[in-house]
């Protein structure tokens, strides 16, 4: 199968690498491989959410680690992304409590009034809807995680007006 | 109104915040432990107090800390497992969320227990803004002195960090929680060696969950002996239950260990009975691996007594008519669920969680998974059920860590309980076409066309 090789554009800024020396900090000296998992979200977040091989090469070498040991990593853990994705990215908690709750007719709804299907980003690359597993959330269903947040609760009246406050750049995603 | 321990002060405003957590007698425990106890002696009173594991396998935790290697003279760590993951589970959430400094609090004196000078808390990566909130409350307890070196002036150090997962449920076992913390794939590890003895890079090690950890401030400030008066029998204390699915009032209650099921179904103080007025057709008392339990054995256990919400009662009758109490994700089923698409939606998360280290779990899940969903999509044929039945059993105990006994139970019990209802789907595939067939007609009410063979 062929791989398609998508381009990301590296800016390792000085707050980034502020951020990440302070997570280095955390552990032993000769412990940095420990910071990884706390470090990939940090660069990820600042790549517009995901990590390309670049910047997986790019953690090795600040790690002092090999290129491999980030990628096995990454491809482990389902919160990092190897392509890019959609800005603003639906993931639904689709586990039983929650589709106890309406979780599955509210994702129906949210694919058609977006005209996707789950997986698939929108053509303007805003949005993408997904289904994952338990968020710990269960009583509070349905609900969603949208960047560091999670929306709860939700009907179809808040899916649309969630929908607006995306489009119209009022969603923070990211606590820094 | 029952004892509370852990959320007594969530009410107060702003106690998210180390001032007002301060002023209402926040820290006490460290004080009282650094300044007048020895670290044998606060391990005492948590053995006395009869805490057991609030993560969900419900060991002692005062005796899972004497196990810690002293002797070796390496360094100690004590980890806290806030990867919350379970199905139906969300308490420690609501912990972290609204009182983290009652979990700093319990961190800093375990710590002391245990000689650790450096530990942390893992928690998973999903709950970003806890993790913010976490870093910020060890901030603030930083400056207030209570980490660091020096603690007190007692000469005890103490360094605390939060330390984030990426999705993945597999981390809340305590080995893969540790590999993971090194910054590893989540792959659990063989034991022996226990995280006692080798764990976090390869220092003897205690993890424990978010909810023991805060339960042990209480246990200093008081005393073991009085923990020990709150419950039945080994079921002491208080425990923290998660309540979701088709009930009145879902959320996080706090509850004393020996209330009855009714009781808590039921009263307005709790759950308030079942959403929408539907009969109760089932309960998971313990977060989505524990068996299920039909409405005949909710309330009452086989031989008729009542049951109460503890260790032992809810295992009353072994998997054959009992359940357990596991992590406290109390998830309610009315007449309109079907169970078979619930063990399917449970069987496909614990394919999609498994890490994939040992065939039984790696195969086996993925199997369940499918043959649960062709059942599901009137595609099941009569020998299925026992193949499913056979694969559950041949993950049970076969594997490295519990993820594949905790795959298994749930289709084990679904069986074991609501076979009819597997048949049905066999028999009449063109009564289960639309997604919500139970919603327009219970299975109560077509239970009678599963004895008619048509095939």
């Amino acid at each position: 199968m062929e791989r398609t090789h998508y381009k990301q554009e590296i800016n390792m800024t000085e707050a980034l690498m502020n951020r990440i020396n302070e997570l280095i900090s955390h552990y032993p000296a000769d412990k940095r491989k420990s910071a990884l998992l706390p470090v990939l979200h940090e660069v990820q977040d600042a790549h517009e959410n995901w990590l390309s091989i670049e910047l997986m090469d790019k953690v090795a070498e600040i790690l002092q680690i090999l290129p491999i040991e980030v990628y096995e990593v990454v491809s482990f853990y389902s919160m990092y992304n190897q392509k890019p994705i959609g800005k603003y990215m639906f993931e639904f908690c689709q586990t039983s409590p929650c589709c106890l709750n309406g979780t599955e007719d509210l994702m129906d709804y949210t694919c058609e009034k977006l005209g996707v299907k789950i997986g698939e980003t929108t053509p303007d690359g805003l949005f993408e809807v997904k289904g994952v597993e338990c968020l710990g959330a269960c009583g509070y269903a349905p609900m969603m995680q949208l960047g560091d947040f999670y929306k709860e609760h939700l009907t179809k009246e808040k899916i649309d007006q969630l929908i607006t406050d995306c489009r119209d750049n009022k969603i923070i995603l990211h606590d820094k | 109104m029952s004892k509370k321990i852990l959320l007594d002060k969530i009410n107060i405003p702003e106690i998210k915040t180390y001032e007002v957590y301060r002023q209402n007698g926040g820290y006490a425990s460290v004080e009282k432990a650094i300044k007048t106890m020895s670290p044998d002696e606060v391990v005492e009173q948590v053995k006395t107090s009869g805490l057991r594991g609030r993560g969900g396998a419900g060991f002692p935790a005062g005796m899972k800390w004497s196990f810690i290697d002293k002797k070796s003279g390496k360094p100690r760590h004590l980890v806290c497992n806030a990867d919350e993951s379970e199905p139906g589970t969300f308490k420690d959430r609501y912990l972290m969320e609204f009182i983290p400094h009652l979990l700093i609090e319990g961190m800093i004196t375990s710590s002391f227990a245990l000689g650790a000078n450096l530990s942390y808390i893992y928690i998973r990566g999903e709950y970003m803004w806890v993790y913010k909130i976490l870093e910020r409350a060890i901030a603030e307890a930083k400056a207030a002195g209570w980490l660091g070196k020096n603690i007190l002036g007692s000469g005890y150090d103490l360094e605390l960090y939060v330390h984030c997962g990426a999705g993945a449920y597999i981390c809340g076992e305590e080995t893969a929680l540790i590999e993971s913390l090194e910054g590893k794939r989540g792959n659990p590890r063989i034991k022996p060696p226990f995280p006692a003895v080798s764990g976090l890079w390869a220092n003897p090690t205690v993890v424990n969950n978010v909810e023991t950890i805060a339960t042990v401030p209480w246990i200093i400030n008081n005393s073991g002996d009085d923990y020990a008066k709150i419950g039945i029998g080994r079921s002491t204390g208080t425990k923290l239950i998660s309540a979701s699915g088709h009930i009145k009032n879902p959320g996080v209650y706090e509850i004393e260990l020996g209330l009855s099921v009714y009781e808590f179904m039921n009263s307005d103080e709790y759950l308030g009975g079942m959403s929408s007025d539907r009969p109760l057709k089932a309960l998971v008392p313990g977060g989505s691996s524990v068996p299920i339990l039909p409405a005949d054995l909710i309330y009452k256990t086989a031989n008729g007594e009542d049951r109460l919400m503890t260790y032992e009662s809810l295992s009353d009758g072994g998997f054959a008519t009992g359940s357990m109490l596991g992590s406290g994700g109390f998830i309610v089923y009315n007449d309109t669920s079907c169970i078979v698409r619930n063990t399917w939606n449970f069987a496909r998360f614990y394919h999609h969680e498994s890490c994939g280290q040992c065939s039984p779990c790696r195969e086996g899940t993925g199997w369940l998974e499918k043959v649960l969903w062709r059942i599901e999509n009137g595609q099941g044929r009569e020998e299925d059920i026992d193949l499913l039945w056979s694969i559950q059993s041949k993950i049970e105990g076969n594997t490295i860590c519990p993820l594949g006994d905790a795959a298994s139970w749930p289709v084990a019990a679904a069986i074991r309980h609501f076979r009819d209802e597997f048949e049905y789907h066999v028999r009449f595939p063109e009564k289960i076409k639309n997604r919500d067939h139970f919603v327009a007609e219970p299975f109560e009410k077509v239970k009678h066309l599963v004895t008619k063979q048509t095939v």
